[in-house]
């Protein structure tokens, strides 16, 4: 018992690690690169940090991380199954478009019009990317080409149909194309701040619901138990009876309806509508963030977060005369260092790891053959 | 005069929308003085990103605050409640408010006379538009720009070419798809190409320059003119103008003056806000017929449409 609990120990410090030496090596990187750019980047960091932690930032950093969340768990669902899911972006989009138009032509009590959107939205992002699922399950097709396919066809799809005359209508005035906006019962509610700041989005409960949930279905169902086992080893999970084709449909179709939940806090919390200027690319974002996270639903909130203070901070510093482009530099440099880092930890780990057993097993060897030489 | 002004995606040297707005807060900044502050766009801007952009210029005491380009519309009519004092501007949007000046422009008006131009230069009789992303806006250019070749030519064929769709902005950012475009249809037998589509027509203009006798119209600068394209001119038969300058350096003025511009200010080719360039002067020989058809648009007998 006392041993277990010395390993584990070591698996936390092992674990911190690996993201304090990211973030540290980032820092640096960044740095160097402003530096080279002839910035002061200790003044940049500053001037990122004081903005950062005003109060209408944390609102625009808490919302922003909320969508940014929602895609990181969409991502890390098939990561865990070493499945890369790149169509989030379109499968968000399409499922937002569609939940809008569909909760534009109705009116229902908010306890009806909501789940009606939400569950519009997730079931067509599983539709989506389930497509990729049959695809790769049905005929080998790799889902990462599937998927980068199915983004363009969903932007083709929603162009064609976000049109004056079809679903969407036109505002003279901004020239703005949008669908119908979804009826007052259709918005979600919000936490109201000090009003300088504006409202926190209430779609962040249904993000850190999806977090627990995502940790209870993956680390204490049998479903979860099949999930990583196929992800460790595709093989060994089949030998022992799981049935790998029905895996990959269905993780495909939970993490397409977790993707589908990416559109909503922007759709029900704030345009209310889905137009032109809809978010886009933010399953690409995903991606990074579920890297960052290494797929543990803290440490993708974590990813978010540091995610959205560094798009926040990035309009202060053009502001302050910096190149707003030296930010997608840190957040490029960011996700590198953390695999990285990750990868370096891991070998060291498992060295260690190794040369422990090695130890414990030679040690044990000598007990016996004293033992041996006095029964002798 | 502390000027703050937010471009669209691409932002200042895009050689065209952009640039024009530039060049009329650079002639601002030139006769009432002042560091004007510029920030721009990104293509993955949200709302919450662009109420942040002009919200940070207006609490820095930025007067006035210029969003150029119709994806601030929203922003504008949420920052402009909060900084009442402020005066703002958009272009191309209308955001009814007593602090905020308007500023549209009948682009379907210049893009009418490129349409004459273009019927009257072509010898294949195909002549292309393309467009940087299919919205209201750019729709207005195809239609004008088509009924213009239609009345000239009813017999000549345009054809239309849209580089992103709907919410895919990088339409007006990428001169690779403007290139490739233009390319596309110069190998059909297109030898007259329209591009409306911010940065991207610079692509457009590289490809019809690779061409022999095939032309190009420029859009929103007088393209000729931009020393990014010089080495290009001889390909530009003329631009159609949209002189966001002037509209930006009016409410710069009116700002400085204490008469503030708001309301909806219109510019046509009635009062030379918008109009078709000579530079090069390669419509010399066609600029009468391109005065007539332009008198006939001022005097109202020909509507042109704004709606393909």
């Amino acid at each position: 018992m006392k041993k277990f609990a010395k390993i584990d120990k070591e698996r936390l410090l092992l674990g911190l690690a690996a993201p304090v030496l990211a973030l540290v090596a980032a820092f640096l990187v960044t740095s160097l690169v402003l530096l080279a750019t002839g910035k002061q980047p200790f003044n940049a960091f500053q001037i990122m940090g004081s903005y950062g932690v005003k109060s209408d930032s944390q609102v625009y950093i808490l919302n922003k991380a909320t969508t940014y969340y929602l895609a990181g768990l969409a991502v890390a669902v098939g990561f865990r199954m070493n499945l890369f899911n790149i169509g989030v972006d379109g499968q968000y989009r399409l499922a937002a478009f569609v939940a809008a138009v569909v909760g534009g032509m109705v009116s229902l009590p908010s306890f009806l019009e909501l789940p009606l959107i939400i569950i519009v939205a997730m079931l067509v992002g599983a539709a989506w990317a389930g497509l990729a699922g049959l695809l790769k399950v049905g005929r080998g097709v790799s889902e990462v080409i599937a998927t980068i396919m199915l983004n363009s066809i969903a932007t083709a799809i929603i162009g064609y149909l976000l049109q004056p005359g079809r679903l969407a209508h036109l505002d003279a005035n901004t020239n703005s194309v949008h669908t119908t906006v979804l009826p007052k019962s259709g918005w979600f509610f919000t936490f109201t701040t000090n009003p300088a700041a504006g409202p926190i989005q209430g779609f962040i409960v249904i993000a850190a619901l999806a977090g627990v949930g995502y940790w209870f279905v993956l680390n204490r169902t049998r479903f979860g138990f099949d999930l990583r086992t196929v992800g460790q080893s595709e093989s060994a999970a089949q030998a022992s009876g799981v049935n790998v084709k029905r895996m990959v449909v269905t993780s495909m179709l939970i993490s397409g309806a977790v993707a589908g939940l990416v559109g909503m806090p922007t759709l029900l919390n704030e345009s209310h509508q889905y137009a032109t200027d809809f978010p886009t690319g933010i399953g690409f974002t995903g991606i990074a963030i579920a890297l960052l996270g290494r797929n543990h639903p803290a440490g993708i909130a974590l990813g978010a977060l540091l995610w959205a203070f560094l798009d926040r901070t990035s309009n202060w510093l053009e502001f302050n005369g910096y190149d707003k482009e030296i930010v997608g530099v840190m957040q490029g440099v960011i996700v590198l260092c953390v695999v990285i880092a990750y990868e370096l930890v891991r070998r060291y780990g498992l060295g260690r790891q190794q040369r422990r057993v090695g130890e414990e097993l030679a040690a044990a060897a000598r007990k016996n053959t004293v033992k041996e030489e006095v029964t002798a | 005069m502390k000027v703050g002004i937010a471009y669209d995606v691409g932002g200042r040297g895009d050689h065209s929308f952009n640039d024009s707005a530039a060049r009329g807060l650079d002639q601002a900044t030139k006769e009432f003085g002042g560091t004007p502050k510029e920030l721009t766009a990104k293509t993955t801007d949200t709302e919450p990103d662009r109420e942040q952009n002009l919200s940070n210029l207006a609490s820095a005491g930025y007067n006035p605050v210029i969003a150029v380009g119709f994806a601030y519309a929203n922003a504008v009519k949420a920052v402009s409640a909060k900084f009442p004092k402020t005066n703002f501007g958009i272009v191309d949007s209308v955001v009814p408010a007593s602090n905020v000046d308007s500023m549209t422009f009948a682009s379907p008006e210049s893009s009418y006379l490129a349409g004459v131009a273009a019927a009257l230069k072509s010898k294949s009789g195909q002549i292309g538009f393309i467009g940087g992303v299919d919205n209201q806006l750019i729709k207005g250019f195809q239609a004008g720009f088509e009924q213009g070749v239609k009345d000239t030519k009813p017999s000549d064929k345009v054809t239309t070419q849209y580089l992103t769709t709907g919410s895919d902005l990088s339409g007006f950012s990428s001169p690779d798809l403007g290139k490739s475009a233009a390319s596309g249809m110069l190998s059909k037998g297109i030898d007259v190409i329209y591009t409306a589509a911010g940065s991207s027509g610079s692509g457009a203009i590289e490809a019809v320059h690779g061409q022999k006798g095939a032309w190009a119209i420029g859009v929103d600068s007088d393209q000729y003119q931009d020393p990014g394209l010089a080495q290009y001119k001889d390909s530009i038969l003329t631009s159609a103008v949209k002189n966001v300058n002037v509209a930006v350096y009016n409410l710069i003025k009116s700002v400085h003056d204490g008469k503030p511009l708001t309301g909806n200010n219109t510019y046509g080719l009635n009062n030379g806000g918008v109009s078709l360039a000579t530079s090069g002067g390669f419509i010399s020989d066609i600029q009468s017929q391109l005065d007539a058809a332009k008198q006939k648009i001022v005097s109202g007998q020909i509507k042109v449409k704004s709606t393909p």
